[in-house]
């Protein structure tokens, strides 16, 4: 590959400072020890502790996970900090009170806290290391019977919630990392929807580890009741460490009858660098439970960031007629890793779900679409759609497809589609020889291949999503 | 039709280059003034697509010696889109399918990147849509290719035949077609040819690549070269077209190595 795609895919990572704020910091460490401060801390009710300590029984015995088309070196859990926050201990009652270095870090990352400047119809959770710093727009949403907020809190304020549905979709000894994020999780994000309500705003989480030592286990929950809807979405970054960051978090939705959850993520975790020295380590569990009759639940996922990133957003169609979605770009470079995709589980009858997959591999990274469809016995009428697309810039990446399909219901409809494409010199010579620059010629293949993924993404994002891939991809072709 | 005194548009001195390291190209010289159709045909692998593909500048090709004047300026120096847009057109031998990017949008950004570079006005998409329309008639397409992506599925006719319809949309000052007659039916070549002619005004220049006589039939050359082993061995006029297609190339190939010895 020539030097001119290769220039054209590196950028410089924008977001790879560090903010100097004092921090309650335990030491490196695991243990129930840990677990029970951890939990002290957090001043959180009986039950909470309990969770903990059972996850991480269960979690001793368990294994790190092989399977995937990743490798790292072996990660050494005594060496992680498993709780870091700002020092700010007092309950704050409004924003004008939070630590203005905490305010302008998060406004340097573009996303503005205070009254005047926020986002118009969006609200946010500012998560900063292991702590929420900040929910905007709280009032105005438990007007309309939302609750958004921390989910430290929510562990306060609503424990018959949190104890009913914490663990109800993804229990604490689902995998290793759940396990892991179920024992130490320090915070993330708490949302109610109450019956026949829609969210009369976007919602939306920023998640920002500033700490190089201490690994982010967050978790998020999201209740939709009957009939509600919310779209949600998550944001990410990290400063440039030449060491890595554990981030193990989980995410469980729930959708009752007639429901619909739309949770949608930017990654843009720090990568490491060309030389793959540093980034993050991204070891999510996300899945979604459509519980409910006619529920839906969408997961739309543009991940560009991250050393590693293992992660399936899955949704288990358990009401009848529920329907799951999954839309995807994941997009790696120099020697970033990616093994990620879904899973759709149908287990109620008519249930539907669309796969759309979009991966971009440039560099040296390896890019693998890991996914499977099962259609369990009850599930009469069942059907699936997949769509896997694989895009190669230069000739040095790696792109994977691993679909697993499992029928057990002979009325069941399973599609899977598959394409590779190329960026490569020859391609974007033939947009040079008509007069377009190399770099808009990769944007517009680039947008072209994502526009069936972006145009999911709520409006403010779909832009953003756009430039980000275009920054993460310039230099890299030739 | 030529004179003398029209300017000169392209001028090849001695041009040698390299592919891999192998010498392609072994001193192409060549002069094309503006309102004259060159034609250059010879043998496969002669060198013709390599030569076509350095005078737009493609990166894989290492030029090693001589010269290109195109309009009075250095051609070698400019980057490949800036020659596109000072007005070198080359239509592929084999254009690329581009998957998800609509024909039009491409066709608006280059029409718009040349605009610009010549301080023109851009257009907007609907004033576009109106100009692209005029521009179908050309070579005879119809409109939903427009919103279809570029080159893709389409036949290997509907590829060529779209590759005119970017010419003709450029404007070039010199359009350089590679092979554009081939795997053509009939009814095919005589839409392309005649958007060719269409398109051939006495302030541009066309060089035609291409081992047929077949499209000099409709699209008359006022030169014609042969080339062979990455040089011109032979120029002549519109009957040296004729010749090659009823004696074959290997008596010019002969004569050019008498000449040499
Ligand atoms: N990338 C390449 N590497 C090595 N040889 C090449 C490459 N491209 C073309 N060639 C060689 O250059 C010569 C001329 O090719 P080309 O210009 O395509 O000829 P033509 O268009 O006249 O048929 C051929 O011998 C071909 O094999
Ligand atoms: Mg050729």
């Amino acid at each position: 590959m020539t030097a001119s795609v290769t220039s054209l895919v590196n950028q410089p990572y924008k977001y790879g400072f560090v903010t100097d704020i004092e921090s309650d910091t335990i030491p490196a460490g695991l243990s129930e020890d840990v677990i029970r401060l951890i939990s002290a801390k957090k001043n959180e009710p009986d039950f909470m502790l309990e969770f903990r300590l059972k996850a991480y029984r269960q979690w001793l015995k368990m294994d790190e996970p092989t399977w995937a088309e990743v490798g790292y070196a072996k990660i050494d859990y005594q060496k992680i900090v498993y709780y870091s926050a700002p020092k700010q201990q007092k309950k704050l009652n409004s924003l004008d009170e939070v630590d203005p270095t905490l305010l302008e870090t998060f406004e340097k990352l573009g996303i503005p806290l205070s009254e005047q400047k926020r986002l118009s119809n969006v609200a946010v959770d500012a998560i900063f290391d292991s702590v929420s710093v900040a929910t905007t727009f709280r009032e105005k949403l438990f007007e309309a019977g939302v609750i958004f907020c921390s989910i430290s809190e929510a562990m306060r304020e609503y424990p018959e919630l949190i104890r009913k549905y914490l663990g109800s979709v993804v229990p604490v000894g689902d995998n290793f990392f759940a396990a892991l994020n179920a024992a130490v999780f320090t915070d993330g994000s708490f949302v109610y929807i109450p019956k026949g309500v829609a969210c009369p705003m976007e919602l939306s989480t920023y998640f920002r580890i500033n700490n190089g030592d201490s690994g982010q286990f967050e978790r998020t929950l999201i209740v939709a009741e009957e009939g509600s809807s919310v779209s949600y979405l998550e944001g990410c970054t990290a400063p440039m460490f030449d060491t890595n960051q554990l981030h193990a978090a989980v995410v469980e939705l729930v959708a009752l009858d007639d429901a619909d959850i739309k949770y949608s993520t930017v990654q843009n975790w720090y990568a490491g660098d060309a030389n793959g020295k540093g980034g993050i380590y991204n070891f999510v569990t996300k899945r979604g439970l459509c519980q409910g009759v006619n529920s839906k639940i969408s997961w739309t996922q543009v991940e560009t960031g991250s050393a590693i990133t293992w992660k399936y957003p899955s949704c288990v169609l358990v009401g009848d007629n529920s329907v799951g979605e999954f839309y995807s770009v994941a997009l790696t470079n120099n020697m970033q890793q990616a093994d990620t995709g879904t899973k759709m589980v149908h287990v109620g009858k008519n249930t539907r779900s669309t796969i759309i997959s979009k991966g971009i591999s440039a560099g040296k990274s390896e890019n693998s679409y890991r996914g499977l469809v099962k259609i369990g016995p009850k599930a009469d009428g069942a059907r699936n759609y997949s769509q896997c697309d694989s895009m190669l810039i230069g000739d040095t990446a790696g792109a994977n497809t691993f679909p697993y399909i499992q029928v057990q219901n002979n009325t069941a409809r399973v599609e899977h589609e598959a394409s590779t494409s190329k960026i490569g010199e020859d391609q974007l010579f033939f947009f040079r020889q008509r007069g377009i620059s190399a770099e808009d010629a990769i944007s517009m293949m680039i947008s072209g291949f994502c526009k069936d993924v972006f145009s999911q993404l709520p409006m403010e994002f779909a832009v953003e999503a756009d430039r980000l891939l275009a920054l993460k991809l310039e230099g890299s072709v030739g | 039709m030529i004179s003398e005194n029209s300017p000169i548009i392209l001028s090849v001195n001695d041009l040698t280059a390299n592919v891999d390291g192998t010498q392609i190209l072994k001193g192409m010289n060549l002069e094309i003034k503006a309102g004259e159709i060159h034609a250059i045909m010879g043998p496969n692998g002669s060198g013709k697509s390599t030569f076509s593909k350095i005078l737009a500048g493609h990166p894989a090709y290492e030029v090693t010696g001589g010269e290109v004047s195109f309009l009075g300026q250095n051609l070698l120096e400019l980057e490949p889109e800036d020659r596109a847009r000072s007005g070198v057109f080359l239509a592929f031998q084999y254009p690329l399918e581009i998957p998800g990017v609509s024909n039009l949008d491409f066709l608006r950004v280059a029409y718009n990147s040349r605009q610009k570079h010549q301080g023109l006005e851009e257009l907007d998409a609907f004033d576009f849509d109106e100009l692209v329309q005029q521009k179908l008639d050309v070579v005879k397409m119809d409109a939903a290719f427009l919103h279809r992506s570029v080159n893709e599925g389409f036949s290997g006719g509907e590829k060529k035949r779209n590759e005119i319809l970017q010419m003709a949309l450029l404007e070039p000052k010199l359009g350089i077609l590679d092979e554009t007659d081939s795997g053509l039916d009939i009814d095919a070549l005589k839409i392309v040819a005649d958007g060719v002619n269409q398109l051939s005004n006495p302030d541009n220049a066309t060089l035609m690549i291409t081992h047929y006589q077949r499209l000099l039939n409709y699209v008359v050359p006022d030169y014609v070269h042969v080339m062979a082993n990455g040089r011109i061995i032979r120029s002549g006029t519109k009957d040296l077209a004729l010749e090659l297609e009823e004696r074959g190339y290997d008596w010019v190939l002969d004569e050019a190595a008498a000449g040499v010895a």
